[in-house]
């Protein structure tokens, strides 16, 4: 074919055309992912230690049997949260780190409306716990979207110095007004009554109703990122705020909005825990999963529905640090090493996009 | 011990905001360093553990701490290179590798520091400023660490590097622009890879001191997030090393506060108090940040105040 302008309908072009950027979402990452664990082998053999067996005990702890996977997807709910808590800021253009403190006032907000509503009917209780730790979870984020938007103060730190905040905030109330006075050597709150406990999904693992709950937030969150108008004008600001402004389109509020709700699910992610796995509130809130949904989010590349797969394989990765650390005599860092490494190989892959040839429409052409 | 009653409270807040001061002055005249040339480094917290693990390590191998100081300031400035060369290929976001390399920082330090958290490392020595007084509550007040000094003295010559010297002339215009500095044959790639170096040194040695001096040991809560505080300090410094200086005095004394509070015996909200710098942070923040223009005496090429 020598003459392309011409010829656009005889040729499949057009499918071309909408799948190769797809496929470009889809291969750099997982080539990035890939390549982060080559190097990641690469530290393990500099410490004397073979990778394959590394990955092995992976596979074996989160992957292989049932009991494995049960041990994976009991752990996926809050980083499916907290992964959300980070894309959907993202794809308005900010930066929004600090997950951990929703998470930790949430899981405190449903703790203690669950205290005071000891002997209520779950139908009754659980909705009221729910609501209260999406809203605690939801205002803390939106205010991050609000000093951003009113004030004009840096999200990524205010993010992080509230996430400070809000875990000293919920130490103070677990030791102080809140605590069971029963709590001796763990401060907690009161212990939530039976019936207003969450329990596992009737699915044959025990793997409790927040799983179900984090893929629906996902879903809901791609519906109305990629399929809604409120969605596409959140992107128009996100790619160009100027260009969203001059079409009047409502930033702050969009901002704000989507911050709050990632924020909402960062609340639900302490709501499950809470309910599902601690039964009161204590410091064991705070495990983290605030900062690997950051890594969840970007290796998902802020897309709700890649955060699903994500947030899996990084469970799998979590479930499997114990076995690790027996089997191979490595310190629980270990894991923290490899998140750090691939989370960096998965930034250093964004140079890629538009620039393999392979993924461009004119590479094909010539071809055809 | 002579009774000063109340007046301990002010006396261990200045003791406490010199001793608790010291690593937020290494970490933001690092950060104001590499804001200054127009990228941010928000990975200094990584560093800064990893400079707490190195300086440990090293001072106990060594027996000597001095030693330590110097293997934190260089295992730092090889982070700050790393950061440094990514951020340089186009359509990588130096916040994002900041968050990256704030978690591998801390990865590796918890890693390779797992050894050493129960061994003994021989400590930063104090330099008793207090000599002059019979209060013992002066004397302890004014133990103060040579880095403290070197720190201070550090400012100063910044200050004049940035006013002065050629070095700060070229910093800063690569900091303001992108394309003049280009223009008069600077390479900004070459400039922000060291100046991130140098700033990533600068927050090893505020590591060091953590683990060498004051708290004066290694386990893996050694930071709690001066590093990060550290970024948000220089904004509210206005990029000036000076400010820098009086800003981490501020600070320390805001997480002093809690600790001298309970000297005294006031034991109630102590999470409250464990706050106030985070808190203080914030508030700063909101006060000194505007909606509708650029802050005043931002470098133009910052990503954060873009």
């Amino acid at each position: 074919m020598s003459d392309a302008a011409t010829a656009p309908l005889s040729s499949p072009k057009p499918a071309m055309a909408k799948w190769l950027p797809r496929l470009e979402a889809v291969a750099i990452p997982l080539a990035a992912l890939i390549c982060g664990l080559a190097v990641f082998s690469l530290f393990l053999l500099t410490q004397g230690k073979s990778p394959i067996e590394f990955y092995a005990l992976i596979y074996k702890a989160g992957f292989s049997t049932a009991f494995s996977w049960q041990n994976t997807l009991s752990r996926v709910a809050p980083l499916l949260f907290a992964g959300l808590c980070v894309a959907l800021p993202a794809r308005l253009g900010l930066v929004v780190i600090g997950g951990e403190g929703a998470i930790a006032l949430g899981g405190l907000a449903a703790a203690v409306l669950g205290a005071g509503l000891t002997g209520t009917s779950p139908v009754v209780g659980l909705p009221v716990m729910f609501a209260g730790a999406a809203l605690v979870g939801g205002a803390w984020i939106g205010s991050v979207g609000w000093l951003r938007i009113r004030r004009g103060v840096n999200e990524t730190i205010a993010s992080l110095l509230m996430a400070y905040i809000a875990i000293a905030l919920m130490n103070h109330l677990v030791e102080g007004p809140f605590r069971d006075p029963a709590s001796l050597n763990k401060p907690s709150t009161a212990p939530l009554a039976d019936a207003l406990r969450v329990g596992d999904m009737p699915v044959g693992v025990e793997v409790h109703w927040g799983f179900a709950f984090g893929v629906l937030a996902c879903v809901i969150s791609w519906l109305l990122m990629d399929r809604t108008t409120l969605g596409f004008a959140a992107r128009i600001a996100g790619d160009n705020i100027r260009a969203a402004q001059v079409q009047g389109l409502p930033v702050g509020k969009l901002v704000i909005g989507f911050t709050a709700l990632g924020g909402a699910f960062a609340g639900l992610a302490g709501f499950f825990e809470v309910t599902a796995i601690h039964g009161s509130a204590n410091a064991s809130l705070v495990a983290g999963y605030g900062y690997t949904g950051i890594l969840v989010a970007f290796l998902a590349r802020h897309n709700p529905l890649a955060i699903i797969p994500v947030a899996v394989l990084l469970a799998g990765f979590e479930a499997s640090s114990g076995l690790i650390q027996r089997r191979m005599d490595l310190p629980d860092a270990t894991i923290l090493v490899m998140e750090g490494i691939v989370f960096v190989v998965i930034l250093l892959s964004e140079t890629l996009y538009g620039r393999l040839p392979i993924f461009a429409l004119r590479f094909w052409e010539a071809r055809t | 011990m002579t009774d000063i009653g109340l007046w301990g409270v002010p006396l261990a807040i200045l003791g406490g905001a010199i001793r608790v001061s010291t690593p937020f002055l290494f970490v933001s005249l690092g950060e104001c360093l590499t804001e200054r040339s127009g990228r941010i480094n928000l990975g200094l917290e990584g560093t800064l553990v990893f400079g707490a693990m190195t300086g440990y390590a090293v001072a106990y191998q060594s027996g000597s701490p001095w030693l330590g100081v110097l293997a934190a300031a260089l295992a730092g400035a090889l982070f700050g290179l790393f950061h440094g060369w990514i951020c340089k290929f186009r359509g990588v976001n130096d916040i994002a590798i900041g968050i990256a390399m704030m978690l591998l920082g801390m990865g590796l330090a918890f890693y390779f520091g797992k050894p050493y958290i129960q061994l003994v490392a021989p400590d930063l020595p104090a330099i008793p400023l207090g000599w002059w007084s019979s209060v013992p509550q002066i004397q302890a007040a004014l133990q103060v660490n040579a880095l403290f000094i070197i720190g201070g003295l550090l400012a100063l010559a910044l200050h004049w590097m940035f006013r002065a010297t050629r070095i700060g002339l070229t910093i800063r215009v690569v900091g303001d622009s992108t394309d003049a500095a280009r223009a008069i044959g600077l390479n900004p790639d070459t400039v922000r890879l060291l100046a991130t170096a140098a700033g990533g040194a600068l927050a090893g040695i505020g590591g060091a001191y953590l683990s060498l001096y004051y708290p004066g040991s290694w386990n893996e809560g050694i930071s709690s997030g001066q590093g990060l505080m550290a970024v948000a300090l220089v904004i509210f410094a206005r990029w000036n090393p000076i400010n820098c200086f009086w800003a981490a005095l501020l600070f320390g004394g805001a997480g002093a506060l809690g600790p001298a509070l309970q000297s005294v015996g006031v034991t109630q909200g102590y999470y409250l108090f464990f706050a106030a710098p985070y808190v203080l942070t914030l508030a700063l923040l909101i006060l000194t940040s505007s909606p509708d223009k650029a802050l005043h005496g931002a470098p133009g090429e910052l990503s954060i105040t873009k």
